[in-house]
């Protein structure tokens, strides 16, 4: 119950907010606020509350019947993984609104509305545990997103949108024909139909590990998984299903990056640790077979993703595309870790997930805040910032140190877990993948350079200092990225269990 | 059953019948142009055959199948289902011309008798079970429908519609019914369940060529091809619906394909569905290559169209398509689907074509272009348009997400994997043409012409009559129910 409140009051609060009138901006501000203040309330009771000791499913609600005819269930509940990232969403929720609060200048009303929209579908779609309300919260971001990204965005604005809606909408139908097919096999056993079919996770699981029913067949797990992989591998995004996020996150106004890479991003590697690692095991194993020294298929992608996200963002100048392939470079370890499929490997992209999220957040925040001082992005443009806005260049640095993977700082730890799971594995690929890490230095200590130190740049004479509203929004992430480098446990302890249940599900094959 | 007991149950028509001679004897009646009595008359003849339809369904349904006229027509809960997606589908579109501005006030008169007409023909053909009906009521619908795409009859463009439109039309029902004489010539016989029955006998004995049979088939399949616009019968719609009066065109996109769906099904899956003949003749996969076809070519086709009318057109191509996909399956469930997605799609099609004529009031503009900034002009109407076209995509949580998912579920669950992935990805590529006008109400903006336009109140209730449904059908349990009823009188093996 507790958990369909979280989900459903972002949404309660769109219908307030639309019936606001329209000439009450800073209400429609507040409101929305509001809004959000709640849903991220009851995360943290739910992270303080959450039992760490089991992997089981916790704060359930449901399974409730819901479409008779196909045998489709309102059924929600949180495991280790989705709570953290539940946490994340609430988290960057308040925060999004705040970054938007001056800088949104048409149809505040409408952004919000469809902000807390968005709000809905993603924490519904990391609570769900029945496949079709996964697959409707998962497509539920889409509109909202198209609209924020189309509506509120940059120059290109209208290309970036459709180009984002087409790439998600092409990756879920073939999501939804493999759904389609677990649903349809998912009374067979042995060749005979037997009960009801049933689109239920936790049930599905089961089945799938079971002898002799459909779901386990390797073969048909196979296929599903190829259909379900591509459906997340574009919202991870995984080269070469990638070319629509550096477009839709440098058009995409500050706080709708921030949601981009904070948050839809990690729906697709989330949709790959539970429905793809976990029910289909076969299937991974078909394509985590070995291929000589390139490790296996899912690793080789991971290390494309992270060898060249990481040059293409070397080769940017625009300080928000920089950013976007950092985020595809950095998306790579998490597939790295995955591909590993051994303790520290799944664990160090699990917690690479949720600390992307917190330093990509940071960063595109930062660039938000350059950006609404000086109106333009363009790297080599800057130079000598240090000096007019020091706290702000204490911040950057932060965010960038965290970013490239200083010890001590949060994505050091998730990224050096990914690759010593992935070294026991394939030690080549590993060792060439560290290229990545060090590129990525080269890339953001450049960008410092570039931006903050040197000689000032005269027009920028009376640039302003960051202000308390923009600092708002970058303390708790600043303060949770060293947190979570000294004290990674933290994090780890919430989904220690659930880890162990899925390496156990992977070995039972 | 006899002709004159067959009378009580044929009163939904005779109803009909008299609301169109009494629109037009009103007509004559009243002398002020400006009066709309006769739309009135005609919706309370719509309410009227609605209200007889449902006491004939509820006091004789549960009877089973009733077979009237000596076997002419069939009684049963799948034609009750179409009159009644018929008659919402024309008191909409009455609805509408009330609203649109294009109509001629002189022919009103006319114009009301024939869409009762039209209507009457339709449930002809949701209920015919003998070739000789199955012609005469798809015939009176043809004609009918002639009369009212060139109702325009100041506009060339309408003159041209109604042309292109008696053309193509005669020469398919001209090949259709040279496919029904091939099938009476080999069977003897008019009764559909007893040509079933003929011909399997006769393949069965190797009287006749399974060749033969397939020729009659694939010619009686231009006829009712035409009718719901399936490739390679499908190229006058794209010109009919673009000259016809709006509310004519939304009337023909949703009620003249289902009807023609009726008559599609009945057809094949009465008299065409044995297995015997269908080991020799293999329709099956015929239909399946023209519904690939028919949905690729749709939006392919409708992806560089500049005017809304001429894009809904090819958008209707493109779903006739999918719904074809469920009449390949022969499985109740792949006619519930396209029961199902029928009734979706007559809310959010009609719906759009509302929209329409709501924007070629007030802006005077159906291409594209005109639709320019509406949000900020009309921001109800607007995002009533972006539902309408987002459910027409087929995302969720609209309820053409459901239909869709229904219709793919039945076309999976016999194992036709192409087809659903030919189908799916042409969702992806619908999206960029109904984008198209999204794009232009919500990312663009409206140019010089910036002041908000106001609709009435009775505007805004008929386009939640649209929306609600759009949006929540496919949430609600009873209209699964509702088409699987519907679904369990056809024969299927």
């Amino acid at each position: 119950m507790l958990l369909s409140l979280m989900i459903f009051i972002p949404l309660l609060g769109m219908v307030v907010v639309l019936l606001l009138p329209r000439e009450s901006e800073e209400l429609v501000k507040r409101v929305t606020l509001l809004f959000t203040l709640i849903p991220l309330a009851l995360a943290v009771y739910l992270f303080i509350t959450y039992d760490r000791s089991t992997a089981g499913t916790q704060f359930s609600h449901g399974p409730v019947p819901w479409i008779d005819a196909f045998n489709i269930q309102y059924h929600i509940g949180v495991d280790g993984l989705s709570v953290t990232l539940l946490l994340l969403t609430a988290l960057l929720g308040p925060i999004c609104v705040i970054a938007s609060w001056r800088n949104i200048e048409k149809g505040i009303k409408a952004y919000m509305a469809l902000f807390l929209l968005l709000e809905t579908g993603m924490l519904g779609f990391f609570a769900a545990l029945d496949l079709f309300l996964f697959y409707v919260f998962f497509e539920l971001t889409l509109l909202p997103m198209y609209f924020l990204i189309g509506v509120w965005g940059g120059p290109r604005r209208e290309y970036a949108a459709i180009k984002f809606f087409l790439y998600t909408l092409f990756g879920s139908v073939l999501m939804l024909v493999a759904m389609i097919a677990v649903y349809l096999n998912s009374n067979i056993v042995n060749g005979v139909a037997e009960g009801l079919r049933t689109f239920d996770i936790p049930t599905l699981i089961t089945l799938a590990a079971t002898q002799g029913h459909a779901l386990a067949d390797p073969d048909f797990q196979m296929w599903v998984f190829v259909g379900f992989f591509i459906g997340f591998a574009v919202k991870v995004p995984i080269f070469p299903f990638h070319t629509w996020l550096p477009d839709a996150h440098v058009e995409a106004p500050t706080a709708i990056s921030v949601i981009l890479a904070g948050i839809l991003l990690k729906m697709g590697t989330y949709g790959l640790v539970r429905v793809n690692m976990a029910m289909f095991p076969q299937g991974l194993a078909h394509f985590t077979d070995g291929i000589g020294f390139w490790g296996n298929s899912l690793a080789l992608l991971g290390f494309i993703n992270i060898v060249y996200g990481s040059f293409c963002a070397l080769a940017q100048t625009d300080f928000k595309k920089l950013v976007a392939y950092s985020s595809i470079g950095h998306m790579g370890f998490v597939i790295l870790g995955l591909a590993a499929g051994n303790d520290s490997g799944i664990t160090g992209a699990i917690l690479q997930m949720f600390n992307h999220g917190v330093i990509s957040a940071m960063l595109f925040l930062l660039v938000g805040v350059l950006y609404d001082r000086a109106h333009h992005r363009e790297i080599n443009g800057f130079g000598g910032l240090g000096s007019k806005m020091p706290v702000y260049t204490g911040i950057t640095t932060l965010a960038f140190m965290a970013s490239l993977g200083l010890p001590g700082l949060s994505g050091f730890v998730g990224e050096a877990l990914s690759l010593l799971g992935a070294y026991e594995r394939f030690k080549f690929l590993t060792i060439l993948s560290t290229i990545g890490i060090v590129v990525g230095a080269a890339y953001f200590l450049w960008t410092l350079q570039r931006v903050f130190l040197g000689n000032l740049n005269p027009k920028y004479e009376a640039l302003p200092e960051i202000n308390g509203r923009e600092i708002l929004t970058l303390v708790p992430l600043g303060i949770l990225t060293i947190v979570l480098g000294v004290w990674p446990n933290f994090a780890i302890d919430m989904f220690r269990e659930s880890v162990t249940n899925l390496i156990d599900v992977l070995n039972a094959i | 059953m006899q002709n004159i007991d067959s009378l009580l149950y044929f009163s939904p028509e005779i109803l009909l019948v008299i609301f169109a001679a009494a629109v037009i004897i009103l007509d004559l009646v009243v002398k002020n142009r400006e009066s709309t009595a006769v739309a009135y008359l005609s919706l309370v003849g719509c309410i009227c055959t609605f209200a007889a339809v449902l006491f004939i369904h509820f006091s004789f349904g549960n009877e089973g199948p009733i077979s009237l006229f000596l076997g002419m027509i069939r009684l049963d809960a799948f034609s009750t289902f179409f009159k009644i997606l018929l008659l919402l589908a024309t008191a909409a579109t009455i609805l509408f011309s009330l609203r649109s501005e294009e109509l001629d006030a002189r022919l009103k008169g006319e114009y009301y008798a024939l869409l009762l007409a039209i209507t009457l023909g339709m449930f002809l053909m949701a209920s015919s079970t003998n070739l000789l009906m199955i012609f005469i009521s798809l015939e009176t619908v043809s004609l009918t429908s002639y009369i009212l795409a060139g109702f325009l009859t100041h506009s060339p463009r309408s003159s041209e519609a109604a042309f292109k439109y008696i053309t193509y039309g005669a020469v398919a029902s001209g090949t259709m019914l040279f496919g029904l004489s091939f099938l009476f010539g080999m069977t003897g016989t008019g009764d559909l369940a007893q040509i079933a029955g003929r011909l399997t006998e006769l393949l069965a004995a190797g009287d006749i060529a399974p060749l033969a049979v397939l020729i009659a088939i694939t010619f009686v399949l231009a006829g009712v091809g035409y009718k719901i616009a399936s490739v390679p019968f499908h190229m006058w719609s794209p010109d009919v619906y673009e000259g016809a009066p709006i509310p004519i065109t939304a009337f023909l996109s949703v009620a003249s394909k289902s009807a023609g769906f009726a008559l599609f099904i009945r057809f094949f899956y009465t008299g065409f569905s044995a297995s015997g003949l269908m080991e020799a003749v293999d329709w099956p996969f015929m239909l399946a290559i023209v519904s690939a076809l028919t949905m690729t070519v749709g939006n392919l086709a409708a992806l560089p169209q500049q005017n809304v009318k001429r894009l809904l057109a090819y958008s209707s191509i493109a779903h006739g398509g999918y719904l074809l996909m469920g009449g390949v399956l022969l499985t109740s469930e792949g006619i519930g689907a396209i029961l199902f997605y029928l009734v979706v799609y007559l809310f959010m099609n009609l719906g759009a074509f509302y929209v329409v004529v709501l924007v070629a009031n007030e802006v005077g503009s159906e291409m594209i272009d005109g639709y320019r900034g509406l949000a900020s002009r009309a921001p109800l109407v607007a995002g009533a348009m972006m539902i309408f076209l987002f459910s027409l995509t087929g995302i969720p949580p609209f309820a053409g997400f459901f239909g869709k998912w229904i219709l793919f579920t039945a076309v999976l669950e016999q194992g036709y994997y192409w087809l659903a992935l030919v189908g799916l990805l042409n969702s992806v590529v619908s999206l960029y043409y109904y984008a198209r006008i999204v794009k232009a109400m919500f990312l663009e903006d409206a140019g010089e012409e910036t002041d908000r336009v106001s609709f009435s109140t009775g505007t805004f209730a008929l386009l939640s009559v649209f929306v609600i449904p759009t949006i929540f059908i496919g949430f609600l349990n009873i209209f699964y129910t509702f088409s699987n009823i519907s679904v369990s009188v056809m024969p299927i093996q």
